[in-house]
């Protein structure tokens, strides 16, 4: 995947501690961590945005040996269920959380993580193109990972280098976690260029983050729409930051407002803001609004990143060639994923896709061909950047609440959450945030004597959008 | 109420903790008080004392201890 050898003079990894890594020493760490894998295997990593889950991560995918991305503040029970389910060889996490694993031998160790043997017995065979698993994002306890391939991962790497013209000088610091699509595309076009990756665990909310922001002169950053809110409340647009070049958005629909107002921003201080769009089954990218459209095309994700296309279809599933018709946003792109997997049996499986996906977004685009999200096919919210089924919650509340009906629904960033006892109210919101590991700022419980019904017994959630609109 | 209760109650009742619980609490201390718990937060103080806050303070903001002395010294929030 990555040439690390190509830029060895480069500084590879800082961290917040000062720590430094050439790509030369990172090509020689991650080579000994594969040497210790051994074998193509599956290994679960815990990752934090830390030297030592960089380097494990550069290490299998380079080493061809199959990681699975998952955040090391998994809740452990769905934790333990994922493992079940998939039987990875291997764990790295970090080492202050081996001792939950005391039963598993560490056969290696380096910058705080730790490798572990699981001594699992079963190892299903994994398809040969292969190469990471992640979850959708927001999982709320199904073990369903989207399966990308080596060839998924450089395709999409190479065309985020493209469009964002990136190369050795860049120095993105991480807002995102590493296990999250978006922050992971960051990590591998940059390692694609030799440039230096600024690795914190400090969130924007901590001065620490922004010491280490100016100090090490980070060019440029991402953020979900949630990410924009909190810098429009802390005043960004008043901070110092001559080292930053760049400021990307992914993860849900910017309001137009704050669209407009990093827009501006952006003009003034002759910085690039790339709003940009995607999905975890399209590796990470599949749409950017070029910098120079910004403005003039407010609202508007863009167009399909270099090497993919977009186009909608009618319910029909014919083409859509009239601007300003609503259908289902299509992509095609090498960058499209092989497909899911639901328990081990499944990493043998080849490509599914083929090339195409049907994004589950409805669109529209202009006379110009700038597409416009102005809806979704299923009933999904984005919270924080992640994708939450609304269907699945109300699965998961029916089955660990007995005698109440629930509904929920909402728009991004805030779920409601209607059930017909109030006396479980609050338990059913602190079921829900430890289910999905959001912040419980997101959740809003509303009591109703009976959740509006058709004659054939189907929610009517219609009914419910005057309780949040 | 005195200052010192509303500063409490505000804790409290954005992180749904008890009073025993907040002089204690710091910034990821608890999973509620995360980067979406913190905005929360600063917004129910500048609304319980009537104040704006500055970008600095808000990021220095690390704990129940160092936010009373935010407010003591920086917004005339007298415990």
């Amino acid at each position: 995947m990555w040439c690390l050898e190509q830029h060895k003079e480069n500084t590879a990894l800082i961290d917040e501690s000062g720590r430094t890594l050439s790509y030369r020493k990172l090509d020689e760490e991650t080579k000994r961590i594969a040497e210790a894998v051994g074998r193509r295997s599956l290994v679960f990593s815990l990752c934090r945005n830390t030297i030592g889950s960089v380097l494990g991560y550069v290490a299998f995918i380079n080493g061809n040996i199959l990681p699975v991305l998952l955040s090391s503040h998994l809740e452990e029970t769905l934790r333990a269920s994922l493992m079940q389910a998939y039987q990875p060889a291997f764990l790295w996490i970090p080492a202050e959380q081996a001792d939950r694993f005391a039963e598993m031998e560490p056969v290696y160790s380096c910058y705080d993580y730790v490798l572990l043997k699981t001594g699992y017995k079963t190892e299903y065979p994994l398809y040969d193109h292969l190469g990471l698993l992640l979850t959708t994002s927001g999982s709320t306890g199904s073990p369903k990972f989207v399966r990308q391939s080596y060839d998924n991962i450089l395709d999409n790497a190479k065309s985020i280098v493209s469009y964002l013209e990136l190369d050795a000088t860049e120095r993105p610091i991480t807002t995102l976690p590493m296990n999250y699509t978006y922050g992971l595309s960051i990590i591998n076009s940059h390692l694609l260029v030799g440039a230096t990756l600024l690795l914190t665990e400090k969130t924007l909310m901590q001065k620490e983050f922004w010491q280490f922001f100016k100090e090490a002169g980070a060019t440029s950053f991402g953020g979900v729409p949630y990410t924009y809110e909190m810098l429009d409340r802390l005043r960004f647009f008043r901070m110092e930051l001559p080292s930053l070049r760049t400021m990307t958005q992914a993860g849900g629909k910017l309001t137009p407002e704050l669209h407009k107002k990093f827009a501006e921003y952006a003009k003034e201080k002759d910085t690039k803001f790339i709003v940009m769009y995607g999905q975890c089954e399209a590796t990470a990218r599949m749409g950017y609004l070029p910098a120079e459209k910004l403005l003039e095309k407010c609202g508007s994700m863009g167009i399909a990143i270099p090497g993919g296309k977009f186009h909608l279809i009618d319910v029909n599933g014919q083409y859509i060639t009239e601007p300003h018709v609503t259908g289902e946003l299509v992509y095609e792109g090498t960058n499209v994923t092989l497909g899911y997997a639901e328990c081990g049996e499944d990493l043998i499986k080849g490509d599914e896709r083929h090339g195409v996906l049907q994004t589950g977004d409805m669109a529209q685009f202009d006379e110009d061909g700038y597409y416009y999200i102005v809806g979704r096919k299923k009933r999904f919210l984005k919270i924080y950047g992640n994708r939450v089924n609304l269907d699945e919650i109300d699965r998961l509340v029916k089955a660990r609440f007995d005698n109440i009906d629930c509904a929920s629904a909402g728009v991004d960033d805030h779920m409601y959450l209607f059930v017909t006892d109030g006396a479980v109210a609050e338990d059913v919101k602190r079921f829900i945030v430890s289910k999905t590991g959001l912040n419980s700022a997101a959740f809003k419980m509303i009591v109703l004597e009976e959740i509006p019904k058709n004659d054939a017994g189907k929610t009517l959630y219609k009914n419910l959008a005057r309780y949040y609109q | 109420m005195t200052n010192y209760e509303k500063y409490v109650n505000v804790f409290v009742e954005t992180f749904s903790v008890s009073a025993e619980q907040v002089e204690k609490l710091e910034y990821q201390g608890i999973s509620e008080w995360d980067s979406v718990g913190h905005m929360g937060l600063i917004a129910a103080l500048e609304d319980a004392f009537d104040i704006m806050m500055d970008t600095d303070d808000i990021i220095d903001f690390s704990s129940f201890e160092k936010g009373k002395e935010i407010l003591a010294n920086n917004y005339e929030v007298e415990f």
